[in-house]
This record gives C-alpha cells, structure tokens and sequence, in this order.
C-alpha cells in the first residue's frame, strides 16, 4: 500500500534541501549545501525505488487528491498524486539521475562561486520534475511543466554574466512559450470539453470529446480531440525540442555540464514524451495526431542527427544526438508504442546522462574546453572517462545486448510494423537515423579519445572555432597533462554505466512486451504494434539473436567503421569531403539556416510588429490621439471658455440679464 | 382698488431700474449693492402683491425671509468691501479681475 | 378712481423717480439717501396693500439698521467719487436698452399672458379686529417655525461673518490683556535655579580625548 505521506515525502524532501540550500546557502556552506541536497533527493531516491517495487509486487495504483486548491465553476483545481508504473518508472529515473549528477556536481562545480545556488536549483529541479510526473490533473502537470521550464532557464543562464549564457536562456524561455502556448490552449480545450482537469475523469469522458467538432477557421470542421491533441503535442514539441521547435536545446549547452545531462538530456527533455504517453487514451482517438507526432519526430530524428556529424563542441554533439534520440521517442509515439518510448525514454535517460557526464569529465581535464578538435589521445589519460562514455556511446548506438539496442530496435521494428499514415517516411528516417547516430557517436569518441593528442600546443592560436562560449570559468590555460577526474565525478559515470549496460536485457520483457503498464498506457487493437511484435519475443536473447540477422545492427557497425576510417585512418578526409560537399556541409554547419530564419522571422517580424504598434497603435493613438488628443480638445475647449470668463463682474450680470431676457421671451412667445 | 397688474408693473419697473443701475454703475461696488437691494425690493413687490390678491399670508411670509437674507447679505458685502478697500484702498470693480480665466 | 389708487399711483411715480435717483446720482450718499427715500414710499405702497406689518419692517430694518450701515461705510471708505463716475455716460444707453426690454418682456408677462385668471381673483375683505401682525405671527411660529429659526441662525452667521471679516489683530499696541492677567502663575515669572556653589578648576589639556585633537 503506498501511503500519502509516502509521496509527499518524495516531492518535498527535494524542495526542501532546495530552499535550505538557496536561501541560507551562505550559513551552512558549502559542504552543507550539497550535504542536503544530496540527502532530500537520495531520500526522495530511495522512497521512489521503495515505491516502484510495491508497485511491481503489486500494491494498487495511488491516485488521490492531496489537497484542494480552490473549485471554480465545478472545475477543481487540486494537488494530487497519481502513481502508477508510468510514474513510479519516471520518478525512479529523474530521482537515479538527479542523485548521479548531484553527486558529479561537487566534482564539476568544485570552483564556482555559485556552488550553493546551483545545487539549489537543482534540487528544486528535481522537484518540479517529480511534481510533473506524479500530477493526476492538468493544472499541477502544467505547473510541473512550468516550474522545470523556469529551472532550466536558471541553469542555462547560471552563469549570467556571460551574454552568449543570457541569450541562450531567454532563447529557451521563449521558444517554450511557444509550445507552452499550445499545451495551454490543449487543457483549455480538455476543461472545455469536459470540465475537469483530472485525468481519470478526462480519460471516461473521451468519448464526448471524440464526439465533438469544432470550426475555428470558418466553414471547416475539424475534430476536437484531433485539435486538442495537436494543442498538447505543441507544447510537448517545445519541452522535448521536436522540428521546429528544437533551436533552443543546441543553445541550452551554454549551462553547466550538470544541467546539460539532467534536464536537457536525461528528464526534463523527455517531459513530453511522457505526458503525451500518459495521454495515451486521447492520441489513440485521433490518427491525424499521431501522424502529426510521428512526422514531427521522425524528421527530428533524421535531420537532427546530421547536425551532430559536423560540429565539433563536444557537448553539442551530444546535443544533437539528444535532439536525434528524442525524435525517436517521439515516433515510437506516433506509431502507438508507448512503451517503446518510455522505454527508450528510459534507457536514453542513463547513457545520455552517462555521456553528458562523461563529456564534463573531459572538459574539466582539458581545463574547460570544449572544442573537439584539440583533443584526441585521451584515452590512456582518462581510463574511467573512456570506458564508460564508450559504454554511453555503444548503448546510444544500438550495439546488441546494451540497453539502448534493446529500446532502439524494438522502436525501429515497431514503426516498421506500423500502418498509419506516414509510418514509412518515418521507418527510413529511424533506419538512416541508426547509421547517422553510430557515425557521430564515434566521430565524438575517435576524435577525443584516439588518434593524435591535439591539447596543448593548439590552445592559444585557432580559436577560429564557433564563438559560443565554454564552460571557462576560472582555470587558465596550463600545459600540463589532462589526468582523471576525481571520485566524484568518476563514481556517478560509474553509476550510470551500469544500468546503460544492463538494463534492457532485464526490463524489455515486462516493459515493452509484458503488461508492465497496465493500464497506465492505452493503446487500440488496431495500433498496437508492440503486441504484434511481442508475439514473437521469446526473451532478451532470443531478441538479441534476432536482431542480428536484421539490417541496423549491421548499418550501426558500418556507421562506427566509417568513422573509424574517416577519423583515425585518413583524417585528412573529413576535411576534403567537406569541400567538396561545401554547400551541404555549410548547410549542416549552420543548422539548416533554423536560427537566421528565426531571427530573420519571428524576432524580427515581431521586433517590426512591435515597432509599428509603438509608433502608430502607441504613439500616434494611444497617446497622440487618445491621451494627449482629449487633452488637447480639453484645452482649445477651454482656450475657448476662458475668454467667457472674463472676471468683470458685469460681464456675469450681463449674462444673467440675457438669460432672463431669454426666459422671459421663451415664456411669453411659447 | 388697486390692480394686480399695476402694482407688478410697478416691481417690474424697479427691477428694471435695478438692472440699469448694476450696468451704469459698474464701478462703484456700493452702489451695485445698492442696486441690488432695490432689485429685491421689487421682487418683494410682486409677493406682496400677489399675497394680497390670493388672500394668502405665505406671500408676506416669504417678503420676510428676503428681507432677513438681504439683510445679512448687505452685512457681509459691506464686510467684503470693507476688506477689499482695507486691501486695495479702491472698491473700482473693474480692477477686480483675479476670477479671469 | 378711488383715493387709494391715487394715493397708489401718486407714491409710485415718486418710487420710480427715487429709483431712478439712486442708480443715476453723482454722489454715493445721495444714492444711499435716494434709496431711503424709495425704501419710505414702498413701505407706504405696502401700506396701501395691506401689508402692515412688512411695511413697518422695512422701514425699521432697510431704513434703520441696512441702508444706516451703508451710510455709514460710504462715508468711512475714502472713495475718489469723482473717478467711480468714468464711463458712465458711456454705459447708459446699454443700460436704458436692458431696462427697456425688460419692462418690455415683464409687462408682455402682466398684460398678454393675463396671468392665468389670477388677476380676477376677489381680493378678500379683511374683517373687524384683522390684524396682519398676528396673522403672520400665527404663521411664522407655527407653519413656517423651522425656517424661521433658520433664518435666525442665518443672521448670527452675519454677524460673526461681519466680525471676521472686518477685525484686524494689530500689532505693536500695548493693549492690557486681561485674562492673561488673570490666569498668570508664579513659575510664569521666576524661575528657581540650582548650582553648585564652588566651581572645578578646568580639566588639563593631557586628559584631552584623541578625537578633539587636530
């Protein structure tokens, strides 16, 4: 039996360490800053596992109001919690990582004069993504959604002195607002439709919502759930950086290496993923929706990925591959597989966190920076680093038996046995995607790792390297030898390593095949690919056994040859084929031109649009005509009626004698 | 038998006077006040004569209630003038202008 | 045309010719004693209409106490008559137009409205033993008691109005103050002090504090 207090516990206890941490960061220290925090989420951890295992050993799903916030026109608006697997899932894996990178943080942060605020944050990032997960309404997941929004444009500009930080963050505010606008405009859309904002009530009354249409361009009928649904995937698009709405997440690396692996890698990215998983029973009402979804992230997942083949940020390139990975997920919503993508939600959660980490680990060895092209060699300096982020690596690529092959191939077979429209632009995009991800992935882990050591010598000459700024705060630029990184930092990738391995071949049978969910995830006869599938598991390794006789494990290795090749073996190539190709290299180089069209669009447009309403709607009417215009006409009025009053007292007599006069002839002519 | 008609023309021709006399007169304050005092009395004419022709004592009722307002207001405005001349050493009302707008 | 319509007719023409004195006359004082003079042949038109007891009161209050005051301040105020005069030809014509269109527009009002039959009303005879004195008594203390006390607060507030306005505190005059006199108290006027009756020989200049140094 899960009891309230139980998960009240698991919510507050990292808020709590948040406000200690924040507001008297200076009294209790450093070592009392992350002492607390690191206990509120190993706390909150510990009770998620605690929770988890109840769930799995069977203890009914908890979903009750906490507490009632207020009643408006029968719409409640209530805290409350539903935890069921869906959630237990979500809450053991933010409160894993957020522990893991709690932990790696006194390593990474060890110099920065923000330390308490950032551990701070964090935790209160932790809470906010708990608050999401475990909501049983609209209006607390919203606010979730909100407060880890708010978090992650803290940590992107954590350090705020930087300007290339400041743009980064409003960048990311900004284009969340966008999708948010849409989640919004969805909830509005569900409480109109059935006038209530708690899952269970909204999910019984589905049918009502089916049933309606609605004509928001005149004379074209559109069906309301399919509306909605779109609505709420907008603002899963900007939380989880589908096309278009991705420009915000390459920026977002601007943050500390901690927060890249947490929020935009492990949990707070995949925010979308899972509410459009927990609204599950309304998606599978509407096949427009769902081929919007699976569009959207099958084209996330493709072209996303061909950024990463060129960048030479280190952290970017894990990024992009985020970008590349989330539209994955996001197709295996598309084509009905829930689980599939909570699955690889979760498996993703742990080697993209493993690498983000890892990644940290080599800038804080290479004094903080960043680029790609001066490292190399540095495998026999950083042996823990290498190994696990080559474990991240190999599970990011789909190498048979590491968690992420498991998640990855059944994705990929699952769109592959799916049916709606767009299933196949999105089966060749997933499939290419396998080859484009292994290229990178190995690009990232030849040109750090092996080949000629680049540090050092190259530091003060080419900084011909895109101007964004690096994690330099602090450490000069000293010649001597990178070496490991300490136990904190070494510990969590550790950690992570671990469950990147290992846990797909443990959790795919239940997770993705069982009935693991239950009825967390809804999923129609029609659609449900991962039930055609799993009709012919017969356990991890007979997977394993059959997915080596099929075509992305093989597109995986030749995806890490040609790296190989074109990386250690030639690496005069790259530089070739990139002159060769240079409009498509420029084109990848400048993101697909996604930025400059913005800016050139939206901030533009919108600076132009506001310009002219300041000049004609504010300046010329509102207070040229409204405010000093009135003013103006009081003021001729009065230039007028100042000359009546003349102050000569017989002018007033005289006055009053005309009126009389008037009266008096009104009177007797009449 | 004195007609009503006669003796409201007699009011009328005293307010008429009266209103002559504020316009003639417009620069001696005291006289204006004078004035106005005469323009009352003629006012007073009409009620008392209309009182007298209904057979009702309101009429002379009101005649006094003119006669106790006119009273303090010949008090106060000779206050008045009394502390303009104090201030002004003149009571020329053409000078009295500060109300211009 | 009986002796009280002469008598009405005769006192009228000399109110009107008072009038017109008052508004035309060279010399403030004259004025003044031409409204006098109009004030007396009211009262007795007043008379005429039976009006008694107004007619007594407008003699004594106006004549008494109104038109004394004015008397009064004409005189005190040092006014140059002779510049209060300016513009008056002037403004004449102005003024005898306005007259004219208003007995124009009043008599139009008597004549050719008719007054609605008011006109034909019976005037009432009034029996033996009427007073008008004790009518209006009657209905001023009974009918019209409130407005009536209103109208004497009304006066006070003259008064003190009056008072106010005109009163100046002077300065520089030795004046006796009475109640100040009066309610004077002996810690007013001495006053008792306590010292000691040796006095310390002045500190040496070493025991200074380092802050007064330069």
């Amino acid at each position: 039996m899960i009891s309230q207090s139980t998960l009240l516990t698991i919510v507050l206890a990292p808020l709590l360490a948040a406000i200690v941490a924040g507001l008297a960061g200076r009294v209790i220290g450093r070592i009392g800053a992350h002492s607390v925090t690191i206990a509120g989420v190993a706390l909150s951890c510990g009770l998620s596992i605690w929770v988890l295992k109840m769930l799995i050993d069977g203890a009914p799903v908890f979903n009750e109001s906490v507490y009632t916030w207020l009643v408006s026109d029968n719409v409640r608006m209530e805290v409350g919690f539903l935890v069921d697997k869906l959630s237990a899932l979500m809450m053991v894996v933010v409160t894993f990582v957020s522990l893991c990178v709690h932990v790696y943080t006194i390593g990474y942060m060890h110099d920065d004069p923000g330390y308490q605020r950032f551990f701070s944050y964090i935790s209160l990032f932790t809470f906010s993504m708990l608050m999401l997960v475990m909501s049983n309404n609209f209006l607390q997941l919203f606010f979730g959604w909100e407060a880890v929004g708010v978090v992650s444009y803290l940590l992107i500009g954590f350090w705020y002195t930087r300007p290339s930080a400041i743009f980064a963050n409003m960048k990311a505010f900004l284009v969340n607002r966008v999708g948010d606008f849409g989640f919004i405009l969805g909830i509005a859309g569900i409480v109109y439709y059935t006038g209530s904002l708690d899952y269970a009530t909204v999910f019984g009354m589905r049918d009502a919502i089916a049933a309606n249409t609605m004509e928001i361009v005149p004379n074209l009928e559109w069906q309301a759930i399919t509306v909605v649904c779109i609505c709420l995937f907008i603002g899963a698009m900007g939380k989880s950086a589908q096309v278009p709405l991705h420009v915000w997440l390459p920026d977002s690396m601007e943050g500390p290496t901690p927060i890249s692996a947490l929020i935009h890698a492990a949990t707070m990215v995949t925010a979308g993923i899972f509410m459009v998983a927990r609204m599950s029973p309304l998606f599978e009402l509407s096949e427009t929706a769902l081929s919007t979804v699976l569009i959207i992230g099958a084209t996330t997942a493709f072209f996303m990925g061909l950024l990463g083949l060129v960048n030479n940020d280190i952290k970017r390139v894990v990024a992009y591959s985020t970008l590349s990975q989330l539209g994955y997920m996001t197709v295996a919503l598309g084509v009905s597989a829930y689980a599939g993508a909570i699955f690889h939600l979760m498996t993703h959660a742990f080697f993209k966190a493993l690498l983000f980490l890892a990644a940290g680990s080599v800038i804080i060895a290479m004094h903080h920076e960043q680029d790609m092209r001066k490292m190399g060699g540095l495998k026999k300096y950083l042996p823990i680093t290498y190994w696990t982020s080559l474990i991240g690596s190999l599970a990011l690529i789909g190498f048979p038996g590491t968690s992420g092959f498991f998640s990855k191939d059944a994705l990929i077979e699952a769109v592959h046995a799916s049916h709606i429209p767009g299933a196949t632009y999105a089966y060749w995009c997933v499939f290419l995607g396998v080859f484009i991800t292994a290229f990178y992935s190995f690009r990232l882990v030849f040109m750090t790792f092996h080949g000629e050591e680049r540090f050092g010598h190259a530091h003060h000459d080419d900084h011909a390297h895109d101007s964004h700024g690096h994690d330099s705060h602090g450490h000069g630029h000293g010649d001597h030898k990178p070496h490991e990184s300490p136990w904190v930092v070494t510990v969590p990738l550790i950690l992570l390593a671990i469950p990147s391995l290992f846990i797909g071949w443990f959790t795919i049978g239940p997770v993705l095949f069982g009935d693991y969910f239950g009825e967390a995830i809804f999923v129609s006869e029609s659609r449900d690919v991962l039930g055609h599938i799993g009709e012919e598991f017969h356990g991890p390794a007979g997977f394993v056994v059959h997915a080596m006789k099929a075509a992305p494990v093989y597109l995986a290795l030749l995806g890490v040859l040609a790296a190989w090749y074109l990386y250690i073996k030639r690496p005069d190539l790259p530089g070739k084929i990139a002159e060769k190709f240079s409009a498509v290299y420029k084109l990848l180089a400048n993101k697909f031109y996604f930025d400059e069209i913005y800016q050139a669009v939206f901030a533009k447009g919108s600076r132009n649009l506001g310009t002219a309403l300041w000049r004609v709607g504010d300046v010329a009417i509102i207070d040229g005509t409204a405010v000093n215009g009135s003013a103006r006409v009081v003021g001729w009025m009065s230039g007028v009626m100042r000359h009546l009053q003349s102050g000569y007292l017989y002018h007033y007599a005289f006055a009053m004698i005309i009126g009389l006069s008037a009266l008096l002839a009104w009177y007797v002519l009449r | 038998m004195i007609t009503l008609e006669s003796v409201l023309m007699l009011g009328g021709l005293l307010f008429a006077l009266s209103v002559a006399g504020i316009f003639i007169n417009r620069k001696n304050v005291i006289l204006l006040l004078m004035c106005i005092e005469l323009m009352l009395l003629a006012v007073n004419f009409n009620f008392v004569a209309f009182a007298r022709h209904l057979g009702d004592l309101d009429g002379q009722v009101f005649v006094f209630f003119i006669m106790t307002v006119a009273a303090a207001e010949s008090a106060i405005g000779l206050a008045i003038l009394v502390v303009l001349f104090r201030e002004r050493r003149n009571i020329d009302v053409e000078q009295l202008d500060t109300m211009k707008g | 045309m009986t002796i009280t319509e002469i008598l009405f007719y005769a006192f009228s023409a000399v109110l009107v010719v008072a009038a017109l004195g008052v508004i035309t006359a060279r010399n403030p004082v004259h004025a003044a004693l031409f409204l006098v003079f109009a004030f007396f042949n009211s009262a007795i038109i007043w008379l005429l209409l039976e009006a008694e007891f107004l007619a007594i009161v407008l003699v004594l209050v106006y004549v008494g106490a109104v038109m004394v005051l004015f008397l009064f301040v004409v005189m005190m105020l040092d006014v140059d008559v002779a510049k209060m005069r300016e513009g008056f030809t002037r403004y004449a014509p102005l003024g005898i137009i306005i007259a004219v269109l208003v007995v124009v527009e009043i008599g139009s009002v008597v004549w050719v409205k008719q007054l609605e039959g008011i006109s034909e009303a019976a005037v009432t005879v009034t029996p033996d033993g009427y007073s008008n004195t004790r009518a209006l008594g009657e209905l001023l203390y009974t009918k019209y008691l409130y407005p009536f006390e209103l109208a004497a607060v009304l006066l006070l507030l003259a008064i003190v109005a009056a008072i106010v306005l005109t009163m100046r505190q002077r300065t520089g005059l030795k004046a006796q103050d009475v109640a100040a006199q009066v309610s004077v108290r002996a810690r007013d006027r001495i006053r008792i002090v306590k010292m000691d009756a040796e006095k310390e020989v002045a500190t040496p200049p070493e025991s200074q504090s380092p802050g007064s140094q330069p």
